[in-house]
């Protein structure tokens, strides 16, 4: 509830009320009237505002860039950062549960343009909005989702214009000189014709070091120094607050106000310059300087504690070599999943003895049995070849693989291998008999039969080569 | 007028250097080198071993050469007899594990990189090859031009890590290979095994020197890595003399 002059009206209602009938701005008088017992709470503009400022700071694990669209929006600026959460429409479903778990409501919409996420988010069904399909999907909303203001609405309804489609097929020379040109700088903003540049939100504590250039730059060359002078800069600042850098959102303001946003991440809190820079500099490729940068902020919107490290000249072996720079390279160049280590697994299926572990992760010590010789290549899934075995339990004599007839010389086997049948039902009469077989020309293949030969098992290839 | 002498012989020392580096000169054999403890092929190879801190190439003969199965295997058993971690570069997921375990390779010690196209294996490569204390850099690569032969081998000297390209043929490649910076260049074939009675014996590979800066060309058979990733004489071949054989072979003929 919330005054406005004498006239007391409801600034928000919850799904309840909703239900009722009840909506904001009706008079608080009304809403009485509609529903005996109402219960009306004043409204707490500086808390929303705050709680709002919370939201958008812990929205910023979706993208750098997070805007406030003050009473009760939020834009996030997820251009290049989509594919980080597996692309735009599991972005959306995640936020969307995260923020109904806490109780959040929200109708959430990605489009090309701020102005048309906006207005589909609040007079649309909400959900993505393809490219390149503003216009589509604003045609049937009402002019208010435009962001107009109260007086240009009516002033709309009066002549009969009440959905965003009517003002498409007018001309716009007419609309600008009877609607004024705020008109047609909300239509363009809303169809993505006219840039909108969003304020990013920082965090007060947030480490961040800013550059602002008194000339517009944009040479590649500029740019990497202006990221070696930031990273050079905002290493202090954790030096003094003991912290890592874990992740670096650096923000280019560029002279339109379209601004260019790049983040890396790091596999270990960090707070080495050069190195930094360097990661920065793998990503520079993707800013686009337009017609100049003006501003640059480099912020370190993950950080971890990172205790001081005291170099000594003591040490009597040769130290470890530290694999993080070179892991974290890698990591922004291929991606968080291209960089990994192997690691064993209990199981008797080949396919599945092998697990990733994070490249950094402490030793594990564990190794596969070395008992059992392994092909140095695995075929992903086995391939069918045609195999003929003199009897039953035996090895086989030949065996054809794509069109190639392999005689076997010497062979060892069988090593037989049963389903898992803790893992998946359909296991439980999984039988593979493995044979080591070499040919003549000394080549070691890596067979099985998926079952008895009486009960006319089939052969396939698995490995390749042996160790 | 006479040029100045002083400043002219420093310049001189610094340009053979760099054509040294570069390839163009005769180099003194590198101090660093890994012994196979295979005598002939040790013999062959310049500094008595494989030298560290540079380029080293793989290829695998025959009709199963772009799996590169046994190259592969090689491959780990060199780096199994280094200290220190290695980076790994696939060009498919077909690579399994377990078999570096077994010839020495502990899985705590590679880091596995997935560079799906050459492109992308040898920008990986450098990164790798500039970090020392690493023991060594693997890429697998379906061709390599002379031109980024070059840059790694340049980088291997510069950190003294040892990179190794296993080349994955494609089908119907040129057996020409291409020429390389690289200092020795590799290939690695399957030979039978001495099994007894239709059973295998330890896996064997037949290993062609084809191309050795400052050491001889060769061929051995050799059993394969074992554990520790070390090679070792066929029994056979080792308690036979091999001279008088080649005798009696021309007696007969």
């Amino acid at each position: 509830m919330a005054q406005d002059g004498a006239r007391r009206g409801l600034a928000g209602v919850d799904a309840a009320a909703r239900r009722l009938g009840l909506h904001p701005g009706m008079s608080a008088a009304h809403a009485g009237a509609l529903v005996p017992g109402l219960h009306l709470v004043p409204a707490d503009e500086a808390a929303d505002a705050a709680a709002l400022a919370r939201l958008g700071l812990w929205c910023q694990r979706y993208a750098p860039i997070v805007a406030l669209d003050p009473p009760d929006g939020l834009m996030i600026d997820i251009t290049g950062a989509a594919h980080l959460h597996g692309g735009e429409a599991p972005l959306l479903a995640d936020l969307s549960a995260r923020l109904e778990r806490s109780g959040i409501l929200a109708r959430l919409a990605i489009a090309d343009a701020p102005g048309c996420a906006w207005g589909v988010a609040r007079f649309g069904e909400g959900g993505i909005v393809p490219r390149g399909g503003a216009g589509q999907a604003t045609t049937g909303l009402p002019v208010a989702a435009l962001r107009l203001g109260f007086e240009a609405v009516r002033a709309l309804q009066d002549v009969g214009i009440t959905r965003v489609g009517h003002l498409l097929d007018k001309p716009r020379a007419s609309l600008r000189l009877r609607f004024g040109a705020e008109l047609l700088f909300r239509l363009d903003r809303a169809l993505g014709r006219e840039p909108e540049p969003l304020t990013a939100l920082a965090a007060p504590e947030t480490p961040r070091v800013a550059l602002r250039f008194a000339e517009p730059v944009g040479a590649r060359e500029s740019l990497e120094r202006i990221v070696a002078d930031l990273c050079a800069r905002l290493v202090p600042d954790l030096e003094r607050r003991g912290l890592g850098a874990r992740r670096l959102d650096l923000v280019f303001a560029r002279v339109d106000r379209l601004d260019q946003a790049i983040r890396i991440g790091t596999a270990g809190p960090s707070r080495d310059a050069a190195h930094l820079a360097r990661l920065l500099g793998e990503r520079l490729p993707l800013v686009d300087p337009g017609f100049g940068i003006e501003e640059a902020v480099l912020s370190a919107s993950r950080v971890e504690p990172l205790a001081e490290r005291q170099d000594t000249h003591l040490a009597a072996g040769p130290q470890a070599p530290d694999l993080a720079a070179l892991v974290d390279t890698l990591l922004v160049r291929l991606g968080a999943a291209r960089v990994y280590r192997l690691a064993p697994v209990e199981s008797d299926l080949p396919e599945r003895a092998v697990r990733r572990v994070p490249a950094l992760a402490a030793p594990l010590g564990a190794v596969w049995p070395t008992d059992l010789p392994r092909p140095a290549r695995l075929l992903a899934p086995p391939e069918p070849v045609t195999a003929m075995a003199e009897i039953p339990d035996a090895p086989p004599l030949f065996f054809v693989w794509r069109n190639t007839r392999h005689l076997i010389a010497r062979a060892d086997g069988p090593e037989r291998i049963l389903g898992e049948w803790w893992v998946a039902d359909a296991e439980a009469d999984l039988t593979r008999d493995y044979y080591r077989v070499e040919t003549e020309a000394g080549e070691r293949f890596w067979l099985f039969r998926d079952g008895p030969m009486q009960a006319n098992g089939r052969w396939w290839l698995h490995g390749l080569g042996e160790a | 007028m006479p040029p100045p002498r002083s400043s002219d012989a420093p310049t001189l020392a610094e340009l053979r250097r760099l054509t040294d580096r570069a390839g163009g000169g005769r180099e003194a054999p590198d101090p660093r080198a890994l012994p196979f403890g295979v005598s002939g092929l040790d013999a062959a190879l310049p500094g008595g071993g494989l030298a560290l801190g540079a380029l080293h190439q793989i290829h695998e003969s025959g009709p199963r050469g772009r799996y590169a199965a046994a190259a592969v295997l090689f491959a780990g058993g060199i780096l199994a007899r280094l200290d220190g971690p290695v980076l790994w570069c696939l060009h498919s997921r077909d690579l399994f594990a377990p078999a570096l375990a077994r010839v020495g390779l502990h899985p705590d010690r590679v880091v596995y990189c997935e560079t799906w196209r050459d492109a992308e294996v040898l920008p990986a490569m450098e990164e790798g090859l500039r970090h020392r204390g690493l023991a060594g850099v693997v890429g697998e690569l379906t061709r390599m031009a002379l031109t980024p032969s070059r840059r790694l081998q340049l980088a291997a000297e510069g950190s003294g890590v040892t990179a190794l390209v296993v080349h994955r043929l494609c089908a119907g490649e040129a057996a020409e290979p291409e020429p390389s910076a690289a200092r020795t260049r590799w290939r690695v074939a399957p030979a039978p095994s001495e099994g007894t009675n239709r059973r295998m014996g330890r896996p064997r590979w037949r290993l062609d020197l084809q191309r050795c800066r400052g050491g001889a060309p060769g061929a051995w058979i050799v059993e394969a890595c074992d554990a520790q990733g070390r090679l070792a004489v066929p029994a056979v071949l080792a308690d036979r003399p091999a001279a008088p054989e080649r005798v009696q072979r021309r007696a007969a003929g």
